[in-house]
C-alpha cells in the first residue's frame, strides 16, 4: 500500500489543481482523493504512473486524456471527453458521461455506469496486448463507434432513456472496420451507420462479454449474471478495408 | 491482347533507347519499380512498357551509357483550349474504372505565383548595405509566444516569464511527412540533418520511431485526427507539439494509409495492426469549434507541463485570417498555414488542384489580421506550401512569417524528381515507399549531408540577401513589406499581399 492524500477541489483552477496533483505524486503519493471537484479539466491528463485516483464531484472534460496506467473512480457524473485518447488504466463514472468519451482510445477500461453521451469510442483501435473496452450502463448517443477500428463498446441499455427510446443514436458504427460493438437486447436496425452489420453472439464473444461484465459489475457493485442473462447483439464491420476501392490513379 | 483499354493507350511518356550505345546492363530494369523497362533473351534486346513509364527518370539517371532519354508522348490529342490533355485522359481512366483520382505531390496547374510578382528592395547610396562575409548577420529565430513587455531587474536579467521557444539557427523547417507515407530512412536522414542544423523536423501523423527518439530536440510530434502513435512519451518526446488541422494539399479531408503500406515497423510506430488502414477522420472529432481547440491545445500543455510550445497547422482556405485569430486565441504558440502547392503523399487530385489558396496571400492576410487585433506577438507564423529557393522563404518573412516549412524540397535534395507517383508506394528513388529493397536507395547519411548542404546554400543567400537590403538580422524582415513591391499585379492583388506597385 501506498500513500494516501485528499486534495480539496472547491475553487482551485485546473491547472492549479493539477499542479497540486503532480506535487503529490513527486511526493510519493500513490492514492490521491479529490474532493469537491467541480469541473476542473484535464485530471490525470498523460499520467502514466500506476495509482488511485478518487473523484468526488463533476470532474471537466478531458479526464484521463492520454493517459497511461491510472485507475480513476468519478463518484458522480463526468464530462465530456473522458478517456479521450487513453493508452490505459481505467476509469469507472458512477454516474452519466457526456460527449466524446474514448475517442482514439488505444487502451485502458471506460465503465460508465448510466447513459454516454454523443460521439462515443469514435475511433477507437487496438494494437498488440491493447485492447480498449467502453461499457456503458445506460444508451449512447449518435455516432457511437465511428471510425471504430478496434477494441470493444458494450451498451447495456440498463438505465436511462424513456421507454421506447433507442438504446443508441443513428449513425451507429459508421464507417467502422475493426473492433466488436455488443449491444444488450439487441441493436436498432433503423440505427445503424454505412458499412456494419448486426450479427448473433458467439461462445467465443459470451466468454469476452463475461469476463468484461464481471469487472464491470464488481466495480459499480451491479449483478453480472442478470446483466449477462439479457440477450446480446453485436455490431460487426462489413469490410476491413472499407475504401479499399474508391481509388484510381 | 485481345483487348486494349483505350485509357491504358493514352500515356505520358515514352522511353526511348539508343540501341547502338546499351550495353545491356539491365540497370534500367532493375531501377525500375513501375516495371516500364525488361529485358528480351532470346532477342538479346531492352524493351520498354512505356504505358508503364511514369517520368521519374531513375533509369535515364542510373543508365551508365546515357542511352536512355524520356520525352513526352508525341502521340498528341487534337488541340483543344478547354480540353487539355490531362482533362481528357482523366476522364478516360475514371470512365474505365469508377474510380476517385488520386495524385501524390502539391498542385502542379498554373495558377498565379505570386512569389514571381514580387521583388525586392536593396540599399543604393543612402542606406549602405551590409556584406554578410564579413560583419555578423542573424537568422537565430525564435518561434513561440512572446510577452507584451519585456521587465528587467537591475543587472538587466529578465523577470518577464518567457512562454517555452523552439530556437532555430535558420528560419526553416522540415514540414510534416509521417513515417509510413515516407521510410524509415528519409525519416532519419531529415532528423540527422535537423540535429546538424539547429532546426527542427516534424514527425507528421505517424507517429515516431523508437529509434529516432534520441533526435527529441530536433522533432516536432503530430497530434492529428487518427491520434496514431500519441502517447505521453511520444507527446514528451519532441521539442513541441503540432496538431495537424489541415493540409495545403487536402484541405478538409482526413488521410488514408492503406493496408498494404502498414508493414511491421509503421504498425509498432502507429500503433495500429501491421495490415489494417489508417485512416484519419477528416475532422478532429474532439474539434468542433475554437473553444474545442482551445481544449486540445491545453490538454497538449498539461501533459507536458506547459514546457512545449503547441503549434496548429491549418490548410489555407478563404478565411485564413478569421480562422489563424482564432487560433491564436485559443493559445497555441505557433500557427503554421499550408498553401495549396504543398505536397501530399496521396490526395484526391480533385481537391489538390482546385481546392485552398496560395500561401502568399494567407501569410499577409493573418499577418495583417494579427496586427490589427493587437495579438502578432501571441503566436508566430509558420509558412508553408511550396517554397522553391531562398528567395520564396526570403518573401514569405517579409510578407509576415516567422519561418517556413519545406518538406516538397527537401524530399528533391534526397532525390525527388518529381513524377508525383507517392500514393502508390513504389517510389523508383527509394522515398515514398517502404518496400525494404527501394528504401535501401536512399542512405540516411549520404541524404542529410544533401539536405545539410540544401538549407546552408539557401541559409547563405538569405543573409546574401538581407545584406543587400541593410539588415543584419532575419527579425527585421519580419512583415517589413515595405522591402516587397509587386510587379504585373492587380491593384486588388496588391492590396491582398499588402505591398506596393514597383516605382511606387
Amino acid at each position: 500500500m501506498g500513500n494516501s492524500i485528499k486534495i480539496d477541489a472547491q475553487g482551485v483552477y485546473y491547472k492549479l489543481l493539477n499542479q497540486k496533483i503532480h506535487d503529490a505524486l513527486g511526493n510519493g503519493e500513490t492514492d490521491i482523493e479529490l474532493t469537491r471537484v467541480n469541473g476542473q479539466r484535464y485530471i490525470a491528463d498523460g499520467l502514466k504512473n500506476d495509482i488511485r485516483i478518487t473523484i468526488n464531484g463533476v470532474p471537466g472534460n478531458d479526464l484521463g486524456i492520454f493517459m497511461n496506467g491510472p485507475v480513476i473512480t468519478v463518484n458522480n457524473n463526468a464530462q465530456d471527453a473522458v478517456g479521450n485518447t487513453m493508452n490505459g488504466g481505467k476509469i469507472v463514472v458512477k454516474g452519466m458521461a457526456g460527449d466524446v468519451c474514448g475517442y482514439g482510445m488505444r487502451g485502458g477500461k471506460l465503465f460508465i455506469l448510466k447513459d454516454a453521451g454523443y460521439r462515443v469510442g469514435i475511433h477507437m483501435k487496438g494494437y498488440k496486448d491493447l485492447n480498449p473496452v467502453i461499457v456503458i450502463g445506460g444508451n449512447a448517443g449518435d455516432f457511437l463507434a465511428e471510425y471504430m477500428a478496434g477494441g470493444v463498446i458494450v451498451v447495456l441499455r440498463m438505465f436511462g432513456r424513456k421507454n421506447g427510446e433507442s438504446v443508441t443514436g443513428d449513425y451507429l458504427g459508421a464507417g467502422m472496420h475493426g473492433g466488436t460493438v455488443y449491444i444488450r437486447g439487441g441493436a436498432d436496425r433503423k440505427r445503424l451507420g454505412k458499412g456494419v452489420d448486426v450479427a448473433g453472439i458467439t461462445d467465443a464473444d459470451r466468454g469476452l462479454l463475461k469476463g468484461i461484465i464481471k469487472e464491470y459489475a464488481d466495480d459499480l457493485g451491479l449483478d453480472a449474471d442478470s446483466i449477462l442473462s439479457e440477450r446480446f447483439e453485436k455490431l460487426v464491420p462489413l469490410s476491413t478495408r472499407p475504401y479499399a476501392k474508391l481509388y484510381t490513379y | 491482347m485481345l483487348y486494349k483499354n483505350p485509357y491504358n493507350h493514352y500515356f505520358d511518356y515514352v522511353v526511348q533507347r539508343d540501341i547502338d550505345k546499351c550495353i545491356r546492363c539491365k540497370a534500367c530494369v532493375t531501377q525500375c519499380s513501375y516495371g516500364a523497362n525488361y529485358y528480351d533473351a532470346d532477342r538479346d534486346l531492352i524493351y520498354s512498357l512505356d504505358h508503364n513509364c511514369v517520368g521519374c527518370m531513375r533509369c535515364s539517371t542510373f543508365c551508365p551509357t546515357d542511352c536512355i532519354s524520356i520525352v513526352r508522348n508525341p502521340d498528341a490529342f487534337r488541340l483543344n483550349a478547354n480540353w487539355k490533355d490531362h482533362n481528357i485522359k482523366d476522364l478516360y481512366k475514371q470512365a474505365g474504372t469508377g474510380g476517385i483520382i488520386i495524385t501524390g505531390m502539391g498542385n502542379d496547374k498554373p495558377f498565379t505565383n505570386y512569389w514571381e510578382h514580387m521583388v525586392v528592395d536593396a540599399c543604393q547610396v543612402t542606406n549602405p548595405s551590409i556584406d554578410p562575409l564579413r560583419e555578423p548577420m542573424e537568422l537565430k529565430t525564435f518561434l513561440g509566444r512572446k510577452p507584451d513587455k519585456l521587465e528587467m531587474n537591475k543587472n538587466g536579467d529578465i523577470t518577464t516569464k518567457l512562454a517555452p521557444q523552439l530556437i532555430l539557427e535558420t528560419p526553416i523547417m522540415f514540414s510534416a511527412m509521417s513515417y509510413g507515407s515516407i521510410n524509415y530512412n528519409v525519416c532519419e536522414s531529415v532528423a540527422r540533418a535537423s540535429k546538424e542544423l539547429g532546426i527542427f523536423w516534424n514527425t507528421g501523423e505517424g507517429g515516431l520511431p523508437k529509434a529516432l527518439y534520441g533526435y527529441g530536440k530536433n522533432t516536432i510530434v503530430q497530434c492529428a485526427s487518427g491520434r496514431f502513435g500519441v502517447s505521453p512519451e511520444y507527446l514528451n518526446a519532441g521539442a513541441a507539439i503540432e496538431i495537424k488541422i489541415g493540409q495545403g494539399a487536402k484541405p478538409g479531408i482526413g488521410g488514408h494509409l492503406p493496408g498494404e503500406k502498414v508493414l511491421e515497423g509503421i504498425s509498432e510506430t502507429r500503433m495500429i495492426p501491421v495490415g489494417t488502414d489508417a485512416i484519419s477522420p477528416a475532422p478532429h472529432h474532439d474539434i468542433y469549434s475554437i473553444e474545442d481547440l482551445k481544449q486540445l491545445i491545453y490538454a497538449l500543455k498539461e501533459a507536458t507541463r506547459y514546457e512545449k510550445p503547441i503549434s496548429v497547422k491549418i490548410a489555407a482556405v478563404h478565411n485564413v485570417a478569421a480562422i489563424a485569430s482564432g487560433i491564436a486565441r485559443a493559445g497555441a504558440d505557433i500557427i503554421a498555414v499550408d498553401g495549396f502547392r504543398g505536397g501530399t503523399g496521396a490526395a484526391p487530385k480533385a481537391i489538390r488542384d482546385n481546392v485552398g489558396i496560395p500561401t502568399e496571400v494567407a501569410i499577409a492576410a493573418v499577418d495583417e489580421r494579427l496586427r490589427q487585433e493587437g495579438i502578432r506577438n501571441e503566436v508566430s507564423l509558420v509558412a508553408a506550401g511550396g517554397f522553391r529557393n531562398s528567395s520564396d522563404i526570403i518573401k514569405a518573412i517579409a510578407l509576415g512569417a516567422d519561418a517556413v516549412y519545406i518538406a516538397t524540397s527537401a524530399l528533391m535534395a534526397v532525390g525527388c524528381t518529381l513524377c508525383q507517383q507517392c500514393h502508390r508506394g513504389r517510389c523508383a528513388w527509394g522515398i515514398t515507399t517502404n518496400d525494404p529493397e527501394l528504401s535501401k536507395r536512399v542512405n540516411p547519411e549520404l541524404a542529410a549531408e544533401r539536405l545539410v548542404n540544401l538549407i546552408h546554400a539557401w541559409s547563405n543567400e538569405i543573409k546574401e540577401m538581407l545584406g543587400l537590403m541593410g539588415i543584419n538580422s532575419i527579425e527585421s524582415l519580419k512583415g517589413n513589406r515595405d522591402r516587397l513591391r509587386g510587379v504585373g499585379l492587380s491593384e486588388v492583388e496588391l492590396q491582398a499581399l499588402g505591398i506596393k506597385q514597383a516605382g511606387i
